[in-house]
């Protein structure tokens, strides 16, 4: 079984960002990039299926600068065996390649490749959509499993349980599908020097959105990016009596 | 132009997410539609009419449609769509999980979990676990949208008198089954409609530790929330958590106990009324944010704090 991971270069999840003083973004300049959290817990299970005997080859896909090709190599280092780099520099946050647009080159890869299956994070945490695995799956008619915690291949199928708003649910998707991943799906291994060195030298292929007769116009013009109401926090009472009568009678809300 | 809204529900009944989407799309302006899909959901369909401000509702009503499946609900709404303006999902798992799907089939780039309406095309939505609010304009023909339920006030839930007609399901994609559910259970407010919410860190220590939040939420009639951590630490179930990954709540008072406050839990409760933080750390973020804060030993202060209420 060959199993494709699309993978994000985005901000890492622990930098605080600032929003742009001209409202036209986010600023990312000497900004610390990572895999999106969610593509690091995609690679990882497509890694553990191919540790199982179940899958094969693993190929990663990244669009986005030229950049995002340490994000590849990232994902080989954990055991992805290729890659494809789809570089543009048209921003991948807000503003530039959209999730349609996204799922529309995926799928023009998906045509070559032909994986039997697609594992890829529910969102990234940058324009936190969460709608690339969906529209993937819709483009290519393909069954859908997303917000998964557990994945289990059974026969041609996929059995997989996911995080809903009542608790879990589990569904039995038909192969090829999409998988697309929540946080509590496994815990991403780190990459060891060796391993980091011999992903330099695993194949990868630079291509562009024009290479898979993508048009990557936004359809969403960002009119502005604005930082969020600030809070006033920081007041701190001695006691819990103290705490009630403030509930009660400053804030009102007991 | 006539909106249509997507109802939240579990076949037997109309969940109040629904309502806060109604709220959004009255925001628009419009004709406003509910659609209805499931199996035996003649019930919902018949609360969804009475929603104050509903002009009609589309009944779909199928076996295939019972349990959500994304590729089998996809379909009937594809197959109404071109009649509409807008059409608004809650932003729950279920029209998550769907609304792309349609979207990606009619061309169209959604927009989601918008938290405000500029005007019929332009809509705020946060980004980057909600540190920047986004406005941005659609130039599709189709606005398909979710929406924040905490962002918009409730359509009244009584006052609506709308017709209800049955439309078609188009049956069994084949392409996935429901196999199971677990479902948590919880005699308690809705985490995301209360009114206050309780919610607990990694600093509970245990599932027995929780308990002491279970006592305080039951004196002010309250829902239970959790951190990310005290849910990886398997304290409480993971439809218990607050942030990022996992609900967004917006209640009158918070009250964060042993929570530090990452910006991925911040981003899922700051925008509550009144925020309480109790922590032992005096310099632990959640303090930035809090209203009152109350540094001390937790497992000391709850108890108080629920005896004295």
């Amino acid at each position: 079984m060959k199993i494709l991971v699309p993978v994000k270069r985005a901000v890492d999840y622990s930098v605080k960002i600032r929003v742009k003083a001209d409202g036209t973004g986010v600023d990312l300049n000497n900004v610390k990039m990572s895999m999106n959290p969610f593509d690091e817990i995609a690679v990882e299970e497509a890694v553990r299926l191919k540790e199982a005997g179940k899958a094969t080859e693993i190929v990663v896909v990244s669009i986005g600068p030229a950049k995002a090709q340490d994000v590849i190599r990232t994902a080989m280092a954990v055991g992805a065996d290729r890659g494809i780099l789809v570089q543009t520099d048209a921003p991948t946050d807000i503003g530039g390649v959209e999730p349609l647009a996204v799922a529309k080159i995926l799928k023009a890869i998906v045509e070559g490749e032909k994986p039997d299956m697609i594992i890829m994070g529910k969102q990234s945490i940058d324009d936190d959509s969460n709608q690339t695995g969906q529209m993937l799956a819709a483009l290519l008619g393909w069954g859908q499993a997303t917000f998964a915690s557990k994945v289990e291949i059974d026969g041609g199928n996929a059995k997989v349980t996911r995080e809903v708003d009542g608790g879990l649910e589990t569904v039995s998707v038909k192969l090829p599908a999409i998988v697309t991943t929540d946080l509590r799906l496994n815990e991403p291994r780190y990459a060891a020097l060796p391993n980091i060195m011999k992903a330099k030298s695993k194949p990868m292929e630079t291509k562009t959105p024009a290479d898979y007769g993508v048009d990557v116009a936004p359809r969403l013009s960002v009119v502005k990016v604005a930082e969020p109401a600030k809070r006033q926090g920081g007041g701190k009472v001695s006691s819990v009596d103290e705490l009630i009568d403030k509930l009660k009678n400053e804030a009102k809300v007991l | 132009m006539a909106i249509l809204v997507l109802a939240e529900h579990d076949n037997k009944e109309l969940k109040p997410a629904t309502l806060h989407a109604v709220g959004a799309a009255a925001k628009i302006g419009g004709d406003i539609h509910v659609l209805v899909a499931g199996s035996g959901c003649g019930s919902v369909a018949d609360a969804a009419a009475k929603i104050g401000g509903v002009s009609k509702v589309l009944k779909a009503d199928d076996a295939a449609l019972g349990n959500g499946l994304a590729e089998n609900v996809a379909p009937v709404i594809l197959d109404v769509a071109k009649n509409y303006s807008h059409i608004i999902g809650p932003a729950t798992t279920t029209w998550k999980n769907i609304l792309p799907r349609v979207a990606a089939l009619l061309d169209v780039q959604q927009i989601s979990d918008i938290i405000g309406v500029i005007d019929a095309d332009t809509f705020n939505r946060p980004i980057y676990a909600g540190n920047a609010i986004a406005t941005v304009k659609s130039s599709d023909s189709i606005r398909i949208i979710t929406a924040r339920g905490t962002a918009f006030d409730k359509a009244p839930a009584d006052g609506g008198s709308a017709g209800i007609e049955d439309i078609a399901a188009k049956g069994d994609s084949g392409l996935s089954s429901f196999v199971s559910a677990e479902v948590s259970k919880s005699d308690r407010p809705e985490l995301t409609a209360a009114r206050v919410v309780v919610s607990g860190g990694r600093a509970l220590g245990s599932t027995e530790g929780f308990k002491i939040i279970e006592e305080l939420a039951d004196k002010l009639n309250a829902a239970i929330g959790a951190s990310r951590a005290a849910v990886d630490a398997g304290y409480v179930p993971n439809d218990y958590q607050v942030g990022q990954t996992g609900k967004n709540v917006a209640p009158e008072l918070y009250i964060a106990i042993g929570i530090s406050g990452a910006i991925q839990h911040l981003a899922g409760m700051k925008d509550s009324k009144v925020i309480v933080a109790i922590n032992k750390d005096a310099d632990a973020p959640i303090f930035g944010i809090a209203d009152y804060g109350l540094v001390g030993d937790l497992f000391q202060i709850v108890p108080e704090l629920t005896s004295k209420l």
